[in-house]
C-alpha cells in the first residue's frame, strides 16, 4: 500500500481498496485480498510476489473477471470493470498450466480469440502469422498441442493470449512448471515480447528471483495484502517490512534503537553501542527499540577493534563467485533482538581468482557498517 | 558391426553358419512359445465369444435359410422364401411376386422412432451430464446414483409405472383435468408419442453415463481460457465443451440408438400393439405367426442396418480425423 512514486504515466489498472471473501459468513470464509489497493501503469512490467496462498492469483481472476469482488473497485484505464463478464474484457490470460485446447491445432489456438471477435479471416491468418513468428514457432503451426513440449505449450499460450492484442495481460506463473534453464530463456523472451508489443504485462510469481530479473515495479505480497511497491532495486535495497526483507534475498536483521530522526533517514544503535545513519521506509515509525537490516554483501569483515559489530565466524560457505561467513554475533543473542536469528550473522564476500578463504573458522572478527546501508523496518 | 563379424569369421569359415543356424532354431522356439502363450491367455475371451456371440448367431443365420415347421420350428429343407418375404409377397395361386412394403414400413418406424428417441435422450441427456459434472466431486456420485436408481426395478415394471402415469385416468390426465386446463382426458397412451417417451425414459442413463464420463474429463480451465478469449457462454459450448464431449455423444447416441431400434416391451406396453416396431414384428414372428425363418431373416437383416450405419460412421470419424 506504499504507491511510492506518483508517476505522469497513464494507470493502465487501478485496483481501489478491494476486498475479496469467499464463503462470506460461513465458518470456513477465506479473506483471499483484504484492502488491497495498487495502480498499475501502462506499458508496465508490472510483478506480483508473494508465497503461494498470499491471494495472486485471486487478485488476478479479479481483473480478467472470474471473480467479483467483495468491495472495492478496479478500473481498467480508467473505465469501471463492474459487472463486465470475461469475455468483454480486453484482457487477456496466460494460465498456469497453459489451458490450451486440446482439439485444435496451434494455429487454431492461436486464432481462437480473433475468431471469437468476428475479425475477418484475412486478418486473423495475418495476425495468426505473425504471432506464430513472434514466438518462433512458424514451423508448427500445424501441430496439436498435445505433441508440444512444455516449453512450447509456453509459447502457444503466449501467443494466443497476446494475438487479440490486449490493453493488459495478466500471467499466472506462467514459467513455474519448465525447468530452470528454460525459465531463463522464457524470462528473456517474456521481456522481451513485452518491449516488441507495448502491452502491460501483469506477472505472478512466488520466484524472487524472477521478479528482481523481470520487473520494472514489483508489488510484495503476504496474506492477501500489499506490503510493498517499488522497483526492483527499491525493494532490493529498501524494505520496508520485516516480511519484504526476509522474502527477499538474504538479509540480516538486528535490533537496534532509534535515536533521532531526520526526514528519509534516522539514527540507531546497534548492541555495540554505536551508531549508524539508517534509511526510515515510508509511513510512521517512532524513536524506539526497532529491527533494522542489512544485506550480507554490504557489509566487510576486518579487525573486531571499534567495530560496529563482533563475533566469531561459525563456518564458511563457498559458493564460486562469493563465499559466506557465518558468524555469531556477540551481545545480540541477550539484547532481546529477533529470537530466530539468535546472533546469527551472515556476510558476503566477493571471491578472486586464485584467492584463498581470508578468513577461519573460530575466528573473532568485526563486521563493518557504513552510514546508510542499514535499513530500519516498520515491523 | 558387419566388419567386426567378418574379421572374427574369417579364421574359422565353419564356425559362423554353424553359430547363426543354432540362434535361428532358438529364436523360432521363442516365438512358438510366445504364440502358445497368446492362445493360452486369449482362450477365455475366444470361448466367451464363441458360445455367447458366433454360436446364437449360426443357429439365427442357419435357420433364416430353412422352411417354418407348420407348429413353429424349422423343417430342414433350404430356402431363400425368407429374405423373400420381407420384400415381397407371394401371390397364394398363381405364384406370382408382388412388392409388399408392409415390412419395409415396420423398419422405417422403428428407425424413426430410436433416432427421435436417441436424439430426445441426447437432448434431456447432455444437460444433466454437464449438470452432474460440474457439481463438487463429493456430491457427484449421489447424482449419478440417483440418475441409475430406476434401473434398480425391473424395464417392464418400470414401463408399466409409465402407463399409469400416461392412461386416461392417469397422472398427467387428471391433474390437467383437475387444474380445468382440459375437460376431456387427452389420449396419450397407445400412441408413437408414449413410445417415444417410454423409450427416451428407458434408456436415459445410457446417454448420461458416457457423456457424464467425458464432461468429467474436461478442464474447466479450458471453458475460462475461451471466455477469456472473447467467446460467449453459447460460443464456449459449442467450440469447447462439444467437441470436448464428442467421444462421450457418440457413445451415448450409439448406446441409445441400437437397443432403442430392437427395443420390445416398451413399444409392446405403451404403443398397444398398434404401433409396432421391429422387435414386436420378431417376436410375433417367433409367437403367433410361426414363421421362424422369417424371424431369423428379420433379426440378421436389422444387425446388418445397424451394423452398416456404424461402418460409415467410424468411416465418416476416421476421415475427418485424418483431414483435421
Ligand atoms: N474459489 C475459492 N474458494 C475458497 N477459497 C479460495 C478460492 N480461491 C482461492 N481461495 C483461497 O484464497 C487464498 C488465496 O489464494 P490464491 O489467490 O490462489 O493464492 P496464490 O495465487 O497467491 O497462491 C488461499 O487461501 C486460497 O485457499
Ligand atoms: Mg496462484
Amino acid at each position: 500500500m506504499t504507491g511510492q512514486e506518483t508517476g505522469e504515466a497513464t494507470a493502465a489498472v487501478e485496483i481501489r481498496r478491494v476486498s475479496k471473501i469467499f464463503g462470506a459468513g460461513s465458518e470456513r470464509q477465506v479473506v483471499a485480498l483484504d484492502d488491497v489497493g495498487v495502480t498499475i501503469r501502462d506499458n508496465e512490467f508490472f510483478t506480483l510476489l508473494g508465497p503461494s496462498g498470499c491471494g495472486k492469483t485471486t487478485l488476478l481472476r479479479l481483473i480478467a473477471g472470474f471473480e467479483q469482488p467483495t468491495a472495492g473497485e478496479i478500473l481498467l484505464f480508467g473505465s469501471h470493470l463492474e459487472g463486465l463478464p470475461p469475455h468483454r474484457r480486453p484482457v487477456n490470460t496466460v494460465f498456469q498450466q497453459y489451458a490450451l485446447f486440446p482439439h485444435m491445432t496451434v494455429a487454431e489456438n492461436i486464432g481462437f480469440g480473433l475468431l471469437m471477435q468476428g475479425r475477418p479471416k484475412p486478418e486473423i491468418e495475418e495476425t495468426v502469422t505473425r504471432m506464430l513468428a513472434l514466438v518462433r514457432m512458424e514451423a508448427l503451426a500445424g501441430r496439436r498441442t498435445d505433441q508440444l513440449s512444455g516449453g512450447q505449450q509456453q509459447r502457444v499460450a503466449l501467443a494466443r493470449a497476446l494475438a487479440p492484442h490486449p490493453k493488459v495481460l495478466l500471467l499466472d506463473e506462467p514459467l513455474s512448471a519448465l525447468d530452470l534453464k528454460l525459465r531463463k530463456e522464457m524470462q528473456i523472451e517474456l521481456k522481451r515480447l513485452q518491449h516488441e508489443t507495448g502491452i502491460t504485462f501483469i506477472f505472478v510469481t512466488h520466484d524472487q528471483e524472477e521478479a528482481l530479473t523481470m520487473s520494472d515495479r514489483i508489488a510484495v505480497m503476504s496474506d492477501g495484502a500489499i506490503l510493498q511497491v517499488g522497483t526492483p532495486r527499491q525493494i532490493y535495497d529498501h524494505p520496508a517490512r520485516r516480511f519484504v526483507a526476509d522474502f527477499i534475498g538474504e538479509i540480516n536483521i538486528l535490533p537496534a534503537e532509534l535515536t533521532e530522526i531526520h526526514g528519509e533517514t534516522a539514527r540507531v544503535r546497534l548492541a555495540s553501542g554505536q551508531e549508524r545513519t539508517a534509511r526510515l521506509p515510508e509511513g510512521s515509525v517512532e524513536a524506539g527499540r526497532v529491527n533494522v537490516a542489512i544485506r550480507p554483501e554490504h557489509v566487510r569483515l576486518g579487525s573486531p577493534d571499534g567495530a560496529a559489530l563482533t563475533g566469531r565466524v561459525r563456518n564458511i560457505v563457498y559458493f564460486g563467485t562469493g563465499t559466506h561467513y557465518h558468524l555469531e554475533l556477540e551481545g545480540v543473542a541477550d539484547a532481546g533482538g529477533p529470537a530466530a536469528a539468535g546472533g546469527a550473522f551472515t556476510v558476503e564476500l566477493q571471491n578472486r581468482l586464485g584467492g584463498a578463504d581470508e578468513h577461519a573458522v573460530g575466528e573473532r572478527l568485526g563486521v563493518l557498517v557504513e552510514d546508510g546501508t542499514l535499513q530500519v523496518l516498520c515491523d | 558391426m558387419a566388419a567386426d563379424t567378418q574379421a572374427l569369421a574369417s579364421p574359422s569359415p565353419a564356425g559362423a553358419p554353424r553359430e547363426t543356424e543354432r540362434l535361428r532354431r532358438a529364436k523360432a522356439a521363442l516365438a512358438r512359445e510366445k504364440r502358445r502363450n497368446r492362445l493360452l491367455l486369449l482362450a477365455p475371451a475366444l470361448v466367451t465369444i464363441g458360445c455367447v456371440g458366433l454360436l446364437p448367431l449360426t443357429v439365427i443365420l442357419v435357420y433364416s435359410f430353412l422352411e417354418p415347421g407348420t407348429y413353429g420350428g424349422v423343417n430342414w429343407v433350404f430356402s431363400g422364401e425368407a429374405y423373400v418375404q420381407f420384400l415381397f409377397e407371394r401371390d397364394l395361386f398363381e405364384e406370382t411376386l408382388s412388392f409388399n412394403p408392409a415390412y419395409l414400413e415396420i423398419f422405417g418406424r422403428s428407425l424413426l422412432l430410436a433416432l427421435g428417441a436417441t436424439f430426445g435422450a441426447l437432448l434431456v441427456g447432455f444437460p444433466t451430464a454437464y449438470f452432474i459434472a460440474t457439481r463438487p466431486p463429493g456430491t457427484r456420485n449421489l447424482w449419478l446414483f440417483l440418475i441409475t436408481l430406476p434401473f434398480w426395478t425391473n424395464l417392464l415394471i418400470r414401463t408399466y409405472a409409465m402407463m399409469l402415469i400416461l392412461r386416461d385416468e392417469g397422472v398427467i390426465n387428471i391433474a390437467l383435468m383437475e387444474v380445468g386446463v382440459i375437460s376431456e382426458p387427452m389420449i396419450l397412451i397407445y400412441t408413437d408419442g408414449a413410445v417415444l417417451l417410454g423409450l427416451v425414459y428407458s434408456y436415459l442413463p445410457f446417454m448420461v453415463l458416457p457423456i457424464y464420463a467425458a464432461l468429467e474429463k474436461l478442464d474447466f480451465r479450458l471453458v475460462e481460457a475461451a471466455y477469456d478469449l472473447y467467446a460467449t457462454r453459447f460460443r464456449v459450448l459449442r467450440h469447447v465443451i462439444l467437441p470436448v464431449a464428442k467421444p462421450g455423444i457418440v457413445a451415448g447416441c450409439i448406446l441409445v440408438f441400437i437397443p432403442g431400434l430392437g427395443a420390445y416391451i416398451t413399444p409392446q406396453l405403451l404403443g398397444g400393439g398398434k404401433s409396432l416396431m421391429i422387435g414386436n414384428m420378431i417376436w410375433q414372428q417367433f409367437g403367433a405367426s410361426r414363421n421362424w425363418p422369417f424371424g431369423s431373416a428379420s433379426a440378421l437383416i436389422l444387425m446388418a442396418i445397424v451394423m452398416i450405419a456404424l461402418l460409415i460412421y467410424v468411416r465418416y470419424a476416421g476421415r475427418k480425423r485424418a483431414h483435421g
